[in-house]
């Protein structure tokens, strides 16, 4: 498994390429890279089941077990999978080209989430968990 | 009681909350100006409190609850009313909660009668209230069809991202009227913000990153972390063709305004799509002036893109 930082690099050069339809996979294999990190840093083994067709999506729901938190990244897996369906279930369309930098930013997005998670394990606690940063005080 | 929402919202209690009396002045300003113009009367809640936002949450969560569970009772009791917009996502998000937490937790139902009591406040009762964001408001008190009628100069040609943030949905649990139909908010993809913009003559851009986080909470104690997300969000703004982030929430508005100045010091990386209120917009498709719904009081100044696109 690649280390973050060597999946951020490899997002920045799709990033600065200017990323294709034909990208699609390795975009989505990125997006769940990104969430084995952060089911293996909970020291769990990440899933290889699927949820509506898609892996991203078991990670998701397994990383996000007891962990409320981490919905604040719920939206953009399921924004992926969208892109990734319009990419490779339309792969003619004029929209190709826009369909796939969103989707590059959206995995940037989720890289940054989570890089950020396993460095300040709180962030999204407050917004999208509503629960007190500090639970120490309950 | 009139009995549809279009009438009941006509007159509604205002809780404008502490931000929009500081950095969010511009909110407030222009929520105030766009309810005289399209005839919908605010009436702000007397002596309302902070809602416990961040810092009293952090100390004791039911103390949040009990300071944003006051600002309903204030609602009810004092004012005789029984629905409150909160046009700034944490207070309305807060409110909510609070409405949740008094329903199903009986510790949280203890400790605001509790304080409630040694304050000299009636208690509030969870159901007296409605509350209410900015956007349900106007979509619900007037709606698209009746603002498309109002709009002047309109908004027309001009490209937008509409940025939603997460308390505005999330968690999902206190938020029972969203993804209930059709006509209802999702908290999966909402559409309030472009359905009014859109029919104010804004053209809404595919933008996927619309309740993405942006590290928020965070801004000052891990400010890189919300700098790399706040410029990523900007960057797909852009990406998606917007030439605006319509923002609905003080928090979200200044997140996006400052770390957009600090990405490009930091990291030398320039954004230009600029960040404005929802309600300024639309106060501006009503044809008030740029004054009067404080445009220039945004640190992201989009008076001459405004100008070029004539919307002012």
């Amino acid at each position: 498994m690649r280390n973050l930082a060597q999946i951020g690099q490899r997002l920045a050069e799709l990033l600065e390429k200017g990323p294709q339809a034909g990208d699609a996979g390795t975009m989505l294999a990125l997006a769940e890279e990104v969430l084995e990190h952060w089911i293996a840093a909970r020291g769990e083994r990440p899933t290889g089941g699927r949820r509506e067709g898609f892996r991203l999506l078991a990670l998701h729901h397994q990383g996000a077990r007891g962990e409320p938190s981490f919905n604040a990244c719920r939206e953009s897996c399921r924004e992926l999978v969208y892109h990734y369906n319009l990419l490779t279930l339309e792969p003619d369309d004029t929209r190709c080209g826009a369909r796939a930098l969103m989707m590059a930013r959206l995995a940037n997005h989720l890289y940054l989430f989570i890089a950020g998670k396993l460095q300040v394990e709180r962030l999204g606690e407050f917004c999208c968990a509503s629960r007190p940063l500090r639970t120490a005080a309950e | 009681m009139p009995e549809n929402k279009a009438d009941r919202y006509r007159r509604v209690a205002y809780y404008p909350g502490c931000a929009l009396e500081g950095t969010g002045h511009a909110y407030n300003r222009s929520t105030r100006q766009l309810g005289k113009a399209l005839g919908l009367d605010l009436v702000e809640v007397p002596d309302w409190n902070c809602c416990g936002a961040m810092e009293a949450k952090n100390v004791d969560p039911k103390v949040q609850t009990y300071l944003s569970a006051r600002v309903l009772s204030l609602t009810a009791n004092r004012m005789g009313m029984d629905v409150v917009m909160a046009p700034c996502n944490g207070c309305y998000h807060n409110l909510k909660k609070a409405e949740h937490d008094l329903a199903n937790d009986p510790g949280s139902a203890e400790v605001v009668a509790r304080l409630a009591r040694k304050a000299g406040d009636p208690a509030y009762q969870p159901g007296e209230v409605e509350t209410v964001h900015a956007l349900e408001w106007l979509k619900a008190a007037i709606g698209e069809e009746e603002l498309r009628r109002r709009v002047r100069g309109g908004l027309k040609g001009l490209k937008v991202a509409n940025y939603y943030g997460c308390m505005y949905t999330r968690p999902r649990h206190i938020f029972p009227e969203k993804d209930s139909g059709p006509a209802s908010e999702s908290t999966a993809k909402p559409h309030f913000m472009d359905d009014l913009l859109a029919a104010a003559g804004a053209e809404n851009v595919e933008f996927a990153l619309k309740t993405a986080c942006c590290g928020g909470a965070h801004t000052l104690s891990d400010s890189d972390v919300s700098t790399h997300l706040v410029l990523n969000i900007l960057q797909a703004a852009e990406a998606a063709g917007a030439e605006v982030i319509a923002t609905e929430c003080p928090t979200c508005h200044s997140g996006l305004e400052l770390h957009q100045v600090r990405a490009e010091k930091r990291l030398g990386v320039r954004t230009g799509v600029k960040i404005i209120y929802f309600t300024q917009l639309l106060g501006l498709a009503l044809g008030l002036s740029p004054r009067k719904v404080g445009l220039h009081e945004n640190v992201s100044d989009a008076r001459e893109l405004l100008a070029a696109r004539g919307v002012t």
